[in-house]
């Protein structure tokens, strides 16, 4: 088999591998920051130091991901014109707009209030400082609203009439708040909670392992599992909703993650496992259970679904890819019940921050947030293939007039300077998580620098418990 | 009487890239000079002194970016089409220095490395900066609002001056921000690197605004129209006496002026260049009316940026008072 990219194929490759890459910071920020405003919170309500040192040490994660963020967000701003000017031409009337106040209420809120967050404890008094806490906090969801809005808008379009082959808003009511936005706009939220939630856990329990760990360590490691223990319930419940709005408005999507081909009269199996092979119509190696295809997606036993086979074949989306990342969403989904469920089984017996084998569990679930997020937005974005404005426009119609060359040299650029910016970055940011908290010198409201001498994580943890111990 | 609503648009852009010239252009200018300044000390603190407000800063430039999107698309479309391969750079220019912020400071052995990514990411996103500007100025080919180049457009001996002029430009804008924010042994050499950059960017001026008139005779007959001239003419004249402004602080030891005088100088530079080719969005093919997105489009956002942007502002000002005065090496949060 060859491979001989078209300008299309190479344009949607640099959009998955730049959006995947930007997806991650996002994420992180937003979930830190509303944990960074209870913290900050919580330590002026009761001015005691351990809620200051989870501050400083969490707001350093958060600045070095947030900054991170920022810079991969811009190229993907700008991607819409550079290699998507074909959708900028069609669909612009309605996403610049939304990009617009994106910017207006959000970026410049949380640019404007970052500064003081993080360089201004001397500058401004301590409720004036929370104030901007919050500020950046309230800028990330905003964000996320208005981002969210706009995605679900090219996944459920409406409020538009199409004049001169362009798309021109009619209610712009209907544009923002349109039928998948607010499951999307929940399901988004938590999961980057859950995200922020799972990197404080593990954080923490990998200090809890390396014995010795701070009060701050303990009480960011309780937190957080307080938190997944109401994240994962309530995510699987709206992710259970998103799905039942999908069913209705991209019902080859569903089949597609069922890897469904036909339609069933009186109650729908549910593949558990299996290959859907795209070519022969079929998933191989299937293994079926009964009805409850129907039970879940319909909460009846004899619902109807769907098959692939019902839509064109040009107008499938690929169940070969679909079918396995949303399975990996959900099995990791399950995995994050698990881990609060044994969180707080342990928290009874007071054995929470004991029990070795549970904390190595929690280390080992710390990125799964991120890669249940990553699955997930696999799911819905090749699930509403082809198109990119569902219904109304092809993806394939939706790339600029830039040559193969370009966006192949563009491409490999990106690929270079992305794996060197961003793995020089999440290499700081683990190398941070394990440095751990400082201790806080009282009336000086920065911490305390590192030892100098110390360049690695574990010297650099063992060297602060023989100074403190 | 109904709001011309793609004038309203235009000044509301026009102001958003000003705002960002000034703004990022100061900070992408220390990292312009941040070769003639090998000691440590002195790069902490150029360092510090734009930590607090730099992202806010290129925050304008993704306005400027969304505003033409919502406002006018195809003039989107057409000028980021035409310029491809510089963006990209810019872009890449831009992650670079941007992380360069976040992980010089956790950074020890590799320390250098990153110092090396904030000069050079910061040269590359001001030389593709300034050959995307000169690109604009002399004209994307466009058929039925569509680009219609070949995607090289952007490499012309004047776009390439137009990169080099930037380049200038940013790093006179720098030179004057940091002598407000330093003292002493930084701050005496600062004053004497803004004297030849006052001067060198009055130079590129001058050459861009010769060039462009010998290119495009319509901007020409505009500029020398009987009407237009002596409206027109203040332009040079302030141009020199802010010079002379510059001049005179950096003698006199003066610490604010430079960098007022510098902005002075842009203001002057960029009304030049939108006296140049206003109504025109795309110099020669595309007015702003022909290139307006819908009615609809255009108002809903306006209602955001009426509403936000003095806001904005308020709290953009807040932040910068809060960080007012000299740096000092410790004022740094890692």
């Amino acid at each position: 088999m060859t491979f001989s990219p078209s300008a299309l194929d190479l344009a949607r490759f640099q959009f998955a591998f730049t959006v995947s890459f930007h997806i991650i910071f996002p994420a992180i920020s937003i979930g830190l920051a509303s944990f960074l405003m209870v913290l900050e919170g919580a330590w002026l309500k009761t001015r005691r130091d351990v809620y200051r040192e989870m501050y400083f040490f969490w707001s350093k994660v958060f600045a070095l991901s947030f900054g991170l963020g920022v810079v991969s967000g811009v190229v993907m701003s700008y991607q819409f014109g550079t290699n998507w000017a074909g959708f900028a031409d069609y669909a612009g009337a309605v996403t610049g707009p939304l990009l617009t106040y994106e910017v207006l209420t959000a970026f410049f809120l949380e640019a404007g209030f970052l500064g003081i967050m993080l360089f201004g404890w001397r500058k401004v008094s301590p409720k004036a400082h929370f104030g901007a806490t919050i500020m950046v906090a309230l800028g990330t969801l905003i964000s996320m609203f208005w981002i969210l809005s706009s995605n679900s808008w090219m996944q459920t379009p409406q409020g538009v009439s199409i004049q001169d082959g362009r798309i021109v808003p009619e209610d712009w009511w209907q544009i923002v708040f349109n039928p998948s936005f607010p499951y999307r706009l929940a399901h988004m939220g938590l999961a980057a909670f859950l995200v922020a939630a799972l990197i404080v856990c593990a954080g923490s329990a990998w200090h809890l392992l390396r014995k010795g760990a701070r009060e701050s360590v303990r009480r960011a490691f309780s937190l957080s599992l307080w938190a997944l223990l109401v994240l994962a319930p309530l995510q699987i419940v709206v992710g259970d909703a998103h799905g039942l709005n999908t069913l209705k408005y991209q019902p080859a999507k569903i089949a597609a993650i069922e890897g469904l081909w036909e339609t069933h009269e009186d109650g729908t199996p549910l593949n558990l496992f299996g290959i859907p092979d795209m070519a022969r119509e079929e998933t191989r190696y299937a293994l079926e259970v009964p009805r409850l295809g129907s039970l879940i997606l319909t909460h009846s036993w004899d619902g109807k679904i769907e098959g692939l086979k019902s839509f064109a074949p040009e107008d499938r989306p690929n169940s070969t890819i679909v079918f396995w990342s949303f399975r990996i969403m959900v099995g990791l989904g399950m995995l994050m019940l698990l881990l609060a469920l044994l969180g707080a089984v342990l928290r009874r017996r007071r054995r929470l921050y004991e029990a070795r084998w549970f904390l190595r569990f929690a280390v080992a679930m710390g990125p799964s947030g991120l890669i249940a997020l990553l699955a997930g937005w696999v799911t819905t974005e090749v699930g509403r293939q082809p198109w990119v404005v569902y219904g109304l426009m092809r993806t394939a119609d939706g790339v600029g007039p830039v040559s193969a060359q370009q966006l192949g040299t563009s491409l490999l650029l990106f690929v270079v300077v992305y794996f060197a910016v961003f793995g020089g970055g999440i290499y700081y940011m683990l190398r941070l998580l394990g440095k751990g908290p400082q201790p806080v010198v009282d009336g000086d409201p920065r911490p305390l620098p590192p030892p100098a001498l110390e360049h690695d994580p574990l010297a650099a943890a063992l060297g602060h418990r023989n100074a403190t111990s | 009487m109904t709001i011309d609503l793609p004038t309203v648009w235009a000044l509301v852009i026009a102001l958003g890239v000003l705002i960002y010239v000034v703004l990022d252009g100061f900070d992408l200018g220390i990292g312009l000079l941040y070769p003639l300044f090998p000691r440590e000390h002195d790069r902490q603190l150029m360092m510090h002194s734009v930590a607090p407000v730099w992202d806010g800063n290129e925050t304008w430039m993704v306005l400027g970016g969304a505003g033409l999107y919502a406002a006018f698309p195809s003039v989107y479309g057409g000028l980021l089409s035409a310029t491809y391969l510089p963006l990209v750079l810019m872009l890449c220019g831009l992650i670079f220095r941007g992380a360069a912020f976040e992980l010089r400071a956790k950074a020890q052995r590799t320390r250098h490395a990153w110092d090396v990514a904030f000069m050079g990411g910061s040269a590359l996103a001001t030389f593709c900066q300034g050959m995307v500007l000169g690109t604009l100025l002399q004209g994307i080919p466009m058929s039925a609002g569509r680009y219609a180049g070949n995607g090289m457009e952007w490499l012309s001996p004047f776009s390439l001056f137009c990169g080099l002029g930037l380049c200038v430009t940013y790093a006179c804008l720098g030179c004057g921000w940091l002598i407000g924010k330093t003292e002493g042994d930084l701050q005496r050499k600062l004053y004497a690197l803004i004297r030849p950059l006052a001067v060198l960017l009055l130079g590129v001026i001058a050459v861009v605004t010769v060039w462009t008139m010998l290119a495009q005779p319509q901007v020409a007959a505009r500029w020398f129209d009987k009407d237009n001239f002596f409206y027109f003419l203040p332009v040079p004249a302030l141009l020199v006496l802010a010079v002379a402004m510059i001049f005179r602080a950096s003698k006199r030891g003066l610490d604010r002026q430079p960098f007022a005088g510098a902005i002075a100088i842009v203001f002057l530079g960029f009304s030049g260049l939108m006296l140049s080719i206003f109504p025109y969005i795309l110099p020669g093919s595309l007015d702003i009316w022909q290139a307006s997105s819908p009615r609809s489009s255009q108002a809903f956002a306006l209602v955001g940026v009426v509403l936000v942007l003095p806001v904005i502002l308020a709290y953009t000002a807040l932040s910068y008072w809060v960080f007012r005065g000299k740096v000092s090496t410790d004022g740094g949060y890692h």
